[in-house]
């Protein structure tokens, strides 16, 4: 019994000095928060007459940007910029209708065109509209009294397998109605638009071809080609697609028409997919002050900032979409083979609003049975 | 006698306390409780609770015609019959092949065995969105043939690959300390091995099967990732539609009617689970040497058992679980020119889009998982030791019963249900004027919420097996409640701290669910970088995710052969 007891004792010892060694040594989150945070601003704001304090920034888990424009903001602006991710793009709209009396954060990017309008009808921003606002965004206005400022727009089309098309010699399809076709039977893989956001673009962009009474029947149609429906982006892209990252079988994805550029072999020169400009839907991003924000001169800055060319030009590596401010400079690969759609189908915000739980709904009848 | 009847001594004895030792005691115990059942209530209980009346609660009052709504649409028959299958095939399978693995890895002794436990812990805590590329490509390249993409099959393997493991712990933590001795005397009585392990060491391990398979039921019924990615589009369960609706629709009504339905099936598995367990619940003397002998596979010494349950194990450990790690670890290694450690050199590299390097997120992922494990080890380990009482009352024995039951939900809830909950209720909580919602604080607690579960019921089975009545017999002999603590259940319970302390920094590592609503995009865990780089296009980004997520196992293995290592030392001299 004696022995029992010390061993442990001896255990319960080297348990506690362990828990304690280890949070002395700051290995944990409660050890490691709050000071080296708030630090910069305190200093820069010795520097700038600009009130300090700290500004947070809501957005979606595909948020990223140059860790030196972040601090350079700060530095200017004497603002600590806090971020804030509670999931995907809807996801992000949800969280912020649900909590609009007492909002998360003070600012907001990543609304995008297909949830924009339930965002602004639910009261959740509230109207700025920034004073150098480049002329290529008045096209994507979400509504007239500027709820949301356009920063950035991405093009979902279908990405296809060039180099499986050149080996099957089969001819590469170019419009939504070859997509039906026999001879592209099986071929096409897109993700499902009630848990992906690019596949519910995709439906959107039927929708806008064809169409509200037509795009059921478009839909039948894809289904009877043997359409493959994937639950996510990389799952369709990683797992179906037979492009050179992947090990699937189908050399037709739904994607985006930045994602060639990626696929460019080391030491090669051109990539080895292209996307099929006459089927994308173009994905408008929007940035807005949060109604009811703590610091909104603040988070007006951050939209600001968000236009500013430095940040334009940073946008398009950091997160795979185009500047909306089209006389920034897209990269060199980008602008080889990343081409936009000139003529994307489109459906009103407002439309989409009223309509997109019932589409999806339909959809799922249509496609799933 | 049954172990609930105090003997006439203790009764006699506890009549004559001090009135302040017993008030002391008294306080004791109901700080021991209020301890876990706080951090509970405030972290999950009332999160779920306030998110699941807003769908029930409109302006004008309580509005429950969301249930007729919900019950008439044939959806969600299918999806409440997809997703009891799932649980209930799953659950079924797992133990049937965890059985054999418990009682070789945790009965029999040959070499490799650290190891080999080491492996089955991995799969435990991998990033769904990585089994899931693994399985289906699995699934689509090499092993076609099987037709199991986008199939019931699918997923029940998936599952499978998941909880084998936490049968073979829990089962096999408990297997080790059973006494053999019963076995020995119905041997000895001529009983052949067959029927010795049907009618006494099936019945001993009740308890422990019986909980194992309640956690593992949780976890099938309220599976996620894999269900959505291997289900195929027309496979769903309570699970991915309360997740659809709540993220995507923002159709409370409904997601409320569902996660009530959801709470519906765990709460019944867990009392069905609790009446299975506390039925063959028997007290085994708590200095039953732990049991494990070599491996008896040929010779006069043979035993049939022993080559049944290597030869399942092996098939298990090498097919199951090594086919998905195998291939994760050999994509990992093939780069855009051959193969080669560049996606490894990767790791280092902070990647355009990311914000940060692999590293780093594994770094924020080990902070993470300190104090997420501490917040589990104090707070599990006090309502372990709580629910192992047996108090003489029976409202109390019930208040302890209930407990019991509440502590295991939070495996068997939504992430959603609480992510979303956390965002009403973390802010002004008690009017107190903070607002945690967006606090990097949650992140750990958060992790804690769902490894306490598991600290419970790793260290419960053990505390339960001490007899009562030796707290009584230490109690007539003038020891304290700490002392008895101390010396009577702490030996015991600390052969389960270490794997306890193991499970809880493991489950910490590869939390994606609630983590993911709740971590800052600047400083992610280890998944959700893992889960960002797969959403992105290029072979660099999908070759440097597989490499995390092969050194994602890997510290996972180490973790659990550590916890193993602490507890071979405790229970070394036992």
């Amino acid at each position: 019994m004696s022995t029992t007891l010390s061993t442990a004792r001896r255990w319960r010892l080297v348990g506690l000095v362990g828990a304690g060694g280890l949070a002395l040594a700051g290995c944990s989150v409660a050890a490691s928060t709050g000071s080296p945070s708030t630090a910069p601003s305190a200093s820069a704001s010795d520097a700038h007459p600009v009130a300090g304090g700290t500004v947070v920034l809501v957005t979606h888990d595909s948020f990223s940007l140059s860790e030196d424009l972040i601090a350079a903001f700060e530095k200017d602006t004497g603002l600590t910029l806090e971020q804030v991710a509670p999931g995907d793009a809807g996801t992000l709209v949800n969280q912020l209708i649900l909590t609009k009396g007492a909002p998360i954060g003070d600012v907001v990017f990543g609304i995008d065109n297909s949830f924009a309008s339930r965002a602004i009808d639910e009261g959740v921003l509230a109207p700025y509209t920034p004073a150098d606002l480049p002329a290529d965004a008045a096209q994507y206005e979400a509504d007239g009294s500027g709820s949301l400022t356009p920063i950035d727009t991405g093009d979902v089309c279908v990405n296809v397998d060039d180099a499986w098309f050149a080996e099957h010699r089969i001819a590469v399809p170019t419009t939504l109605q070859d997509l039906t076709k026999p001879e592209y039977k099986d071929l096409l893989v897109v993700e499902n638009p009630a848990t992906s956001s690019p596949g519910l673009a995709f439906l959107l962009g039927t929708v806008g071809a064809f169409g509200p009474d037509g795009w059921v029947d478009y839909w039948t149609a894809l289904k009877a080609n043997g359409v493959t429906v994937a639950a996510s982006w990389s799952d369709a892209y990683y797992v179906d697609f037979s492009g050179p990252s992947s090990t699937g079988e189908h050399p037709l994805v739904v994607s985006y028409s930045s994602s060639p550029p990626y696929e460019i072999p080391e030491g090669g020169t051109t990539p080895p997919t292209s996307a099929m400009l006459g089927t994308c839907f173009r994905q408008v991003e929007y940035a807005g002050v949060l109604a009811g924000a703590k610091n909104p001169e603040g988070a007006k800055k951050v939209v600001d900032w968000l236009l500013s060319p430095a940040v334009q030009a940073d946008i398009p590596e950091s997160m795979y979409v185009y500047p909306v401010d089209s006389s920034v400079a897209l990269p060199d690969a980008w602008a080889q083979f990343a081409p936009q759609a000139t003529t994307p189908f489109t459906v009103a915000p407002a439309e989409i609003a009223t309509n997109r739980d019932a589409w999806i709904t339909t959809w799922t009848d249509t496609v799933v049975g | 006698m049954g172990p609930r009847t105090p003997t006439g001594a203790a009764r006699a004895r506890g009549a004559q306390l001090p009135r302040r030792a017993s008030a002391l005691r008294a306080g004791v115990w109901t700080l021991s409780a209020a301890v876990p059942l706080g951090f509970l209530t405030v972290f999950f209980a009332l999160p779920v609770v306030v998110l699941v009346a807003r769908g029930f609660v409109t302006g004008s009052g309580l509005d429950l015609s969301g249930f007729a709504e919900v019950f008439s649409r044939p959806r969600t028959w299918r999806l409440l019959g997809l997703t009891l299958g799932q649980a209930v095939v799953g659950t079924v399978i797992a133990v049937l092949l965890g059985v054999p693995g418990a009682y070789l890895l945790h009965r029999c002794t040959f070499p490799g065995r650290g190891l080999v436990r080491a492996v089955v812990a991995v799969p435990f805590v991998l990033p769904t969105v990585v089994v899931g590329v693994a399985f289906r490509s699995l699934l689509t390249g090499p092993l076609a043939w099987l037709h199991g993409d986008g199939t019931f099959a699918g997923v029940v393997a998936a599952l499978v690959f998941f909880n084998y493991s936490v049968v073979v712990r829990t089962v096999g933590a408990f297997w080790a300390g059973l006494d053999e001795r019963a076995e020995q005397a119905a041997s000895a009585l001529g009983a052949t091995p067959a029927q010795v392990f049907r009618r006494v060491t099936l019945p001993a391990l009740a308890p422990a099967i019986a909980s194992a398979a309640a956690i593992v039921f949780l976890f099938c019924a309220t599976a996620f990732g894999v269900v959505l990615v291997l289900g195929g589009v027309g496979y769903g369960t309570i699970e991915t539609e309360i997740w659809v609706q709540t993220t995507q629709f923002l159709n409370l009504r409904a997601a409320s009617v569902l996660s009530v339905v959801q709470l519906l099936v765990v709460g019944t598995a867990l009392v069905v689970a609790g009446r299975a367990r506390r039925r063959r619940e028997r007290v085994r003397p708590v200095d039953a040497e732990p049991a494990a002998r070599p491996l008896a596979l040929r010779g006069p010494g043979r035993r049939r058992g022993d080559v049944v349950a290597l030869v399942v194990t092996a098939l298990v450990v090498l097919l199951l679980l090594g086919g998905p790690l195998v291939y994760l670890v050999i994509r990992s290694l093939h780069t855009a020119d051959g193969w080669g450690l560049a996606n490894y050199a990767g790791l280092a590299t902070v990647r355009k889009g990311i914000g940060v390097s692999a590293w780093e997120a594994a770094g924020t992922s080990l902070r993470t998982a300190v104090d997420a494990t501490l917040l589990a080890v104090v707070v599990g380990g006090l309502a372990a030791v709580v629910v192992s009482r047996r108090p003489r009352s029976p409202a109390l024995r019930r208040v302890v019963g209930g407990l019991d039951a509440a502590i295991a939900l939070p495996l068997g809830v939504s992430a959603v249900t609480v992510g979303f909950g956390m965002l009403l209720t973390m802010y002004r909580p008690f009017g107190l004027p903070l607002d945690l919602r967006t606090s990097p604080l949650l992140v750990p607690v958060a992790q804690a919420v769902v490894a306490v579960p598991l600290v419970v019921r790793t260290v419960l089975p053990v505390l339960r097996s001490i007899d009562t009545r030796l707290h009584e017999a230490a109690a007539v002999l003038g020891a304290s409640p700490g002392t008895v603590l101390r010396r009577v259940d702490w030996p015991v319970a600390a052969r389960s701290a270490g794997l306890a302390i193991g499970l809880a920094f493991a489950v910490s590592l590869g939390e994606f669910g609630a983590t993911s609503f709740l971590a800052r995009p600047d400083s992610p865990t280890l998944p959700v970088l893992i889960f960002r780089l797969l959403g992105r296009p290029g072979a660099d980004n999908l070759g440097v995710a597989l490499a995390a997520s092969v050194v994602l196992a890997t510290l996972t293995g180490l973790v659990m052969a550590l916890a193993e290592r602490l507890r071979g030392r405790a229970g070394g001299d036992l």
